[in-house]
């Protein structure tokens, strides 16, 4: 399995938990998994053209993911991050 | 019936409902409901009278829609929110940055809804908002780009389709309007579309006759006379009878030093004479405020032939306000309530017809959209 820390934006689908798991042998796989387990999650992170959105990154341990594709082991950690500034 | 109203308002940084005393007098506010989503439309559903849909997005998150049907009490979001179709690898294809519009649908369709997003795309609920798909006969026509000017040419918020319309006497009948892109119509459920934009001035394009490209801010249907369209565009006021498909210029009645450039329209649910409009500066590099920061609304009784200023009790000076085109609406009460939100978080209502105003509250975020619940 793959652990997932999820940011503040996104605790609501996992009912506050801020690290998960999901299965998959890369991102795009453990994000599918990920949208299994807490439904509605994935769409506000990546867009329907399977693009990540504007806000957000990825991190598979301290590296930014800059491919879906990526390939991740288990017990590593994905990282998603929310940023935005301005008002 | 009482004159209590409730009003739900959409602001960038959440949603709030305002209810009133018998007498439209007192006034609290519940909320913030989705605190720090940008909520650009909440609309009940007239036909049950208690759900409540709200197009929201955050700064960081994609665009969905929640779901209330105790209005407002518990939110569920939608299982499958308003998303353009996905196009094979190494196309560009289009994603939804977020839901504008939210239109229920026809009286005899319940759990029918439409909406409207940025970057311009129509979709359609018939579960009652829970998962939406889109109308081919919109997202996928050939022509959407001529007309709309690609997705790079709409406000400064991105391009927009609103004012998706069902006319009450024929749910196959829509009306939709684009910034930009212009006023459509079509009258098989949205399979096939037409331009209804003659008469419409373009005055940012070079001279000449355009079919489309126009930039409606605002249209509504009356809801007394399901043949008269009112137009509030970025190029003037407009009022079209059908079954005549040219648009008259019912804004060249306005005052000339105060224009008739603005975002919102509404009309009297009783009267088919009776709108009102909030002009905006539209001069020079377009403030988009209240023009010379002296905020007014302007009233026609006679369809448009002669306006009135209505500014009693709003502010005289240094008010640099405006009211986006969601966020002005009319009550249904014996003597008319007339409200609008501002981009500084103020909330203003009338309950003599617009002859008189005050403020209801104020401190709140932007506001996008005021409807009456």
């Amino acid at each position: 399995m793959i652990r997932i820390a999820i940011p503040s934006h996104l605790a609501s689908y996992t009912d506050g938990a801020r690290e998960v798991e999901a299965a998959g042998k890369n991102l795009a796989e453990v994000l599918h998994d990920l949208d299994r387990r807490y439904p509605g999650l994935r769409f506000r992170m990546i867009d329907e053209q399977d693009r990540l959105r504007p806000h957000i990154k990825l991190f598979v341990g301290s590296e930014m993911a800059l491919r879906l594709d990526q390939q991740v082991t288990a017990g590593e950690l994905v990282t998603i991050t929310a940023a935005l500034s301005g008002g | 019936m009482g004159d209590e109203v409730t009003l739900l308002l959409g602001t960038r940084k959440g949603a709030w409902i305002a209810r009133s005393d018998a007498g439209r007098e007192r006034w609290a506010l519940d909320g913030p409901h989705h605190l720090g989503n940008m909520v650009h439309h909440l609309v009940r559903d007239p036909r049950d009278g208690r759900t409540l849909l709200a197009a929201a997005r955050t700064g960081h998150l994609g665009p969905t829609v929640f779901r209330s049907a105790d209005m407002g009490e518990r939110w569920k979001e939608a299982s499958k929110p308003p998303a353009f179709d996905k196009v094979p690898a190494g196309e560009k294809g289009r994603a939804v940055d977020h839901v504008f519009w939210l239109t229920p649908g026809h009286a005899d369709q319940p759990g029918v809804w439409y909406a409207g997003t940025s970057p311009q795309g129509l979709f359609r609920s018939e579960d009652g908002g829970d998962t939406w798909h889109a109308i081919a006969g919109f997202n996928g026509h050939p022509d959407l780009e001529t007309w709309t000017g690609g997705d790079k040419d709409g406000t400064p918020d991105g391009p927009k389709l609103h004012s998706v319309i069902v006319h009450p006497d024929d749910p196959d009948h829509l009306y939709i309007g684009m910034s930009g892109g212009g006023s459509f119509e079509s009258r098989d459920a949205g399979a096939t579309w037409s331009p209804l934009n003659k008469g419409v001035a373009m005055d940012f394009a070079p001279p000449g006759d355009y079919e489309y490209g126009h930039d409606p801010h605002c249209m509504v249907l009356h809801p007394a006379d399901s043949n008269r369209l009112y137009q509030q565009n970025h190029c003037g006021i407009y009022r079209l009878d059908r079954p005549a498909d040219t648009w008259v210029r019912i804004g060249d009645n306005m005052p000339r030093d105060v224009g008739d450039i603005g975002f919102p329209i509404v009309v009297h649910p009783r009267d088919r004479d009776t709108a009102w409009v909030f002009p905006m500066d539209g001069t020079d590099v377009w403030p988009r405020t209240a023009v010379r920061g002296k905020p007014a609304v302007y009233r026609t009784r006679d369809g448009g032939q002669a306006w009135q200023r209505q500014d009693n009790g709003l502010p005289r000076e240094q008010a640099w306000l405006t009211v986006m085109r969601q966020a002005m609406v009319v009550d249904a009460c014996k003597t008319i309530g007339v409200y609008f939100g501002t981009t500084q978080g103020e909330l203003w209502a009338s309950r003599d017809e617009g002859a008189s105003w005050r403020c209801i509250a104020r401190h709140l975020p932007r506001i996008y959209a005021v409807e009456v619940a």
